[in-house]
């Protein structure tokens, strides 16, 4: 092979060598689909990418994405690189604190890897359109965000024609916590998807109000209280920014004085942050781990190779043994509310207001809706748009269920974070 | 902006406060796990990169990633040993080489991208062979994480958080009796303090009345624990507001994790028959040293020192923090106990320095999870094509092999140059037990797809691979968390791995 590079704007085949070999071969383990040959390489180059996320996992995903052989990468951030993200996103430098995530991590790639065009885009992904995610032949995930996942889940299954297979965008997800993680492939409407599963990954548990105002006992107390009811109270004409050093110290000092008051313990700075912030632990080997994985899917879908992952993959790199995955199929839900055809059965007490009940919208596992709207075929019960019909359905707040539907009466909720409505079934606990 | 008026109402400042440094900030995402101390041995070490060049067993572009997983977090120094040069091939799977590194020193090249990742890091290269500078004297001195010792002790197992409650509900202390006691007649209590009792007292009253009712025994196996429950249940009031009894809630659902006897842990058990366990000189590593001193404890006690964590619990702020403290006392009196023992054993073996304080303290605490890594007889790590024709690790294959759902034809379709033909036969007419049939057709595809892609990397692989070595180095160099014990397999055509213990 000649060990001329660039030839007139062209890259050598010759660098491709791994993958081509093991791309022109068959495998005893790869789908009746699979073709070996330059019509495979031809299909993967041809395969339009989308990247949401260019943190931790989206540098890794953009790397491997770039020497598994695609040419034609999107990458969707709305991130600035910040400080504490350069133990991990080593695509990013120092003089790059401040810049778009997926600007520079675009631009480092392509430089990298000659060949490859990574298209970013620095903004939210409810930016866009069905038409605009319909150009892509999968879609990776790498985010760190529940509600942007639910939201281009809930987006992909809407999209769905099935008179029309290329409007199936098969979805790649990874996501890590330390030395944990998963990768999951969802074939909107036809397996398990992120909300099927959702769970899975139920949200912590909230401390009562109560107890952050009249009775803590925890440093996490101390630090919510500040948090939730000191900023509100003392400092209601500030905008709370975290990365803003001067009201971190003020919760934390809020906090320190409130612990000592009740002789409790372990305030820090630090603890501060995490609290607020809800900072998830994050490092580069968890993050390679996964992304590796997900790439590995993205290769399989697109040129068949192997068989893809059915369906979840959980990865626990912390374990008593050392090591250990467990890889799973999630089984599809009926009554999922997003791409089920049944109401979610949901058990309620009769007694409980409306308001109270959509309080605990955002907690419990299977719904994490924080501002749901409620109506029943017939009415709406609690509308928060427009500004008139909000007006007219606030009374309803402050009745009971039963005096509003009966039981085992069917509702949608609505939540602006999601384009689809969601089906409750309401059980009357007896 | 009226920043002043509120802050009025804020105290001066009790202490200066301590923002983080830039190091802290850069950090600050590992520094939530493995804490300042582990961040300390990581930049303390030194780690080798050996990269091999023989045909099929390719390592650079795994060793590389490795390398980038440990320069981010912040290793001391790392070099990169390989007498390779920079070919075409290696352009399309190693992201730590350009255009511009052609036909130049891999090691050289590979080392100056890797470097940039991280400042805080030194990089450094060897790229003669390694039969050339591999028997110089000295030649491995610098290097962390070479050979395995006999022993690797790690006191900072990072268990999860849910196992690790160690509550004595069973073996309350003086102390904590004298606290059910105070509690009184809960009959007569308004219906706040009756809903502001910790689970933990209630659980100990009650204990208290089922064992008068039980001939002097506590509720021991699965019926006895949801009977027990469901008095505990009985005893909530129902006239107290929705919400008010929560605290029964929290008892009910503590019932079958809290209410048995507190047991020593298998690492521990394991650690006590150890030799340097039993038998200290003056030489002993600290380690030693306390885990006798744990041991004796134990053996006096009948349980490891009190951790004296407390969860959270519903209780007034001064009910949970008395509670707190009687934990916490306790702690510190076991710890006392095994620092007392620590310093006349110190002083007997004659021992010139004592060990810090931190140190006994910090094993105390995880003392019922501590683990200790053996390699009888210093065996040198295994090499990394296993088998070698190995006769230990041959006659396990075939269990290996037929256990559910296992994935190890591929270890040995990755190893088939050592396996000899006439045990590839037998093994493959053993009977699979999940499909029915032989082993065949599991191990002829294994064979087929490892010699089609032989010699051919592809980059997932090698970052996947490059992921999970970097977690087993952090765990060494931290000595944090529980490294594996065996050879990780990972499948990337099912996406399953399995640990091969040689």
């Amino acid at each position: 092979m000649a060990t001329d590079t660039i030839t007139n704007g062209t890259v050598s085949r010759a660098r491709w060598q791994h993958l081509d070999t093991i791309l022109a071969t068959a495998s005893p383990y790869a789908d009746e689909d699979y073709v070996p040959g330059p019509n495979t390489v031809s299909a993967l180059e041809s395969s339009k990418i989308l990247v949401i996320g260019a943190g931790g996992l989206g540098c890794e995903l953009l790397k491997n994405l770039a020497l598994s052989g695609f040419k034609d990468i999107h990458v969707i951030d709305m991130d600035t690189i910040d400080v504490s993200n350069l133990n991990r996103q080593f695509l990013f430098r120092q003089s790059d604190v401040g810049k778009s995530k997926a600007e520079v991590a675009a631009a480092f790639v392509e430089k990298r890897v000659p060949g490859v065009k990574i298209t970013p885009y620095n903004g939210k992904i409810q930016d866009k359109d069905e038409e605009y995610y319909m150009q892509f032949k999968l879609i990776i995930c790498g985010l760190d965000s529940i509600e942007a996942r639910r939201w281009i889940n809930s987006t992909l299954i809407d999209m769905v024609d099935e008179s029309n297979p290329e409007s199936l965008k098969p979805l790649i997800d990874g996501g890590t916590e330390g030395f944990k993680g998963q990768a999951r492939v969802i074939l909107p409407t036809l397996t398990s998807c992120i909300e099927c599963q959702l769970s899975m990954h139920a949200p912590r548990a909230a401390v009562p109000l109560c107890t952050l105002a009249t009775i803590p006992r925890q440093p996490q107390h101390c630090i919510e209280w500040a948090h939730i009811i000191a900023w509100p109270e003392q400092r209601k004409d500030d905008l709370l920014d975290m990365d803003d050093p001067e009201h971190v110290s003020w919760l934390y000092q809020k906090a320190l004085t409130r612990a000592q008051e009740f002789n409790i313990t372990g305030v820090t700075y630090a603890m501060t942050q995490g609290v607020v912030k809800n900072i998830i632990p994050a490092i580069a080997s968890t993050n390679a781990i996964v992304a590796a994985a997900c790439t590995n899917e993205a290769l399989k879908l697109a040129t068949d190779c192997a068989p893809f992952l059915s369906n979840y993959m959980m990865y626990t790199g912390d374990s008593e043994s050392g090591l250990y995955t467990y890889t799973f199929e999630a089984e599809k839900k009926d009554d999922c509310p997003v791409c089920g055809q049944l109401a979610q059965n949901i058990a309620v007490d009769p007694v409980t207001t409306l308001e109270d009940f959509l309080g605990t919208l955002a907690e419990r596992a299977e719904a994490q809706l924080k501002k749901p709207s409620i109506r029943t075929e017939g009415k709406s019960l609690y509308m928060r748009f427009p500004p008139g019909l909000e007006q007219s359905t606030r009374p309803n707040l402050s009745k009971k269920l039963e005096d509003l539907v009966s039981d085992g009466e069917e509702v949608g909720v609505s939540d602006p974070a999601f384009a689809i409505q969601f089906k409750f079934r309401l059980n009357f606990a007896k | 902006m009226t920043e002043e008026a509120p802050r009025e109402t804020t105290p001066p400042p009790l202490q200066p406060i301590q923002a983080p440094s830039a190091k802290e900030r850069k950090y600050d995402r590992q520094l939530r796990l493995w804490a300042a101390s582990g961040q300390r041995a990581l930049e303390e070490s030194h780690v080798l990169l050996v990269v091999g060049n023989t045909a099929g067993s390719n390592t650079s572009v795994a060793g590389a990633e490795t390398l980038k997983n440990l320069i981010l977090p912040s290793i001391g120094h790392f070099t990169i040993a390989d007498s390779a040069k920079v070919t075409e091939a290696d352009l399309g799977v190693n992201f730590f080489l350009e255009e511009s590194s052609l036909a130049k020193s891999r090691a050289e090249e590979t080392t100056s991208f890797l470097q940039e990742l991280n400042p805080d890091v030194q990089g450094h290269s060897i790229k003669d062979p390694l039969h050339d500078w591999l028997p110089k004297q000295d030649s491995l001195k610098p290097y962390n994480l070479i050979l395995l010792p006999a022993e690797f002790p790690i006191v900072d197992t990072h268990p999860d958080p849910e196992t690790v409650q160690d509550l004595r509900l069973l073996k309350p202390w003086d102390e904590l009796q004298a606290a059910e006691k105070e509690l009184g007649d809960l009959s007569q209590m308004t219906d706040h303090d009756h809903g502001h009792v910790p689970w933990l007292l209630l659980l100990l009253r009650y204990l208290q009345h089922w064992k008068q009712q039980h001939g002097g025994q506590y509720p021991s196996n699965f019926k006895e624990k949801t009977e027990f429950r469901s008095f505990v249940r009985d005893q909530a009031r129902t006239s107290n507001a929705e919400g008010g009894e929560e605290n029964f809630d929290e008892a009910c659902a503590a019932v079958l994790k809290s209410i048995s006897p507190p047991t020593l842990g298998s690492g521990c058990r394991e650690m006590f028959n150890i030799d340097s366990c039993t038998h200290l000189t003056q030489a002993s590593a600290n380690f030693w040293l306390v885990a006798n001193a744990i041991k004796q404890f134990y053996d006096k006690h009948e349980v490891l020192p009190l951790p004296g964590g407390l969860p959270d619990m519903k209780a007034t702020s001064a009910g949970y923090i008395k509670l707190q403290t009687i934990y916490k006392a306790k702690a510190r009196a076991d710890i006392a106990e095994v620092t007392d023992t620590v310093r006349k054993l110190e002083s007997s073996l004659g021992r010139p320095e004592q060990i810090a304080g931190s140190e006994i303290e910090q094993f105390c605490k995880n003392a019922a999870f501590v683990r200790v890594l053996t390699n009888h007889g210093k065996q040198p790590l295994p090499e990394l094509r296993l088998l070698k024709g190995d006769e230990k690790t041959l006659t396990k294959l075939p269990a290996m092999l037929t256990s559910f759902q296992s994935i190890s034809e591929v270890f040995l379709a990755m190893n088939i140059d050592f396996i000899p033909s006439s045990t590839l036969s037998e093994l493959k007419a053993l009977e699979d037990m999940i499909e029915g049939g032989t082993l065949e057709e599991r191990i002829d595809k294994a064979i087929e797809e490892v010699t089609r892609t032989l010699g051919h990397e592809m980059h997932n692989t090698s970052s996947i691979t490059g992921g999970m070595v970097a977690q087993e180095a952090i765990k060494l160099l931290t000595r944090q968390y529980v490294p594996v014990d065996g050879v990780v397999i990972w499948d990337g055509i099912r996406s399953r791995t399995e640990i091969v213990k040689i």
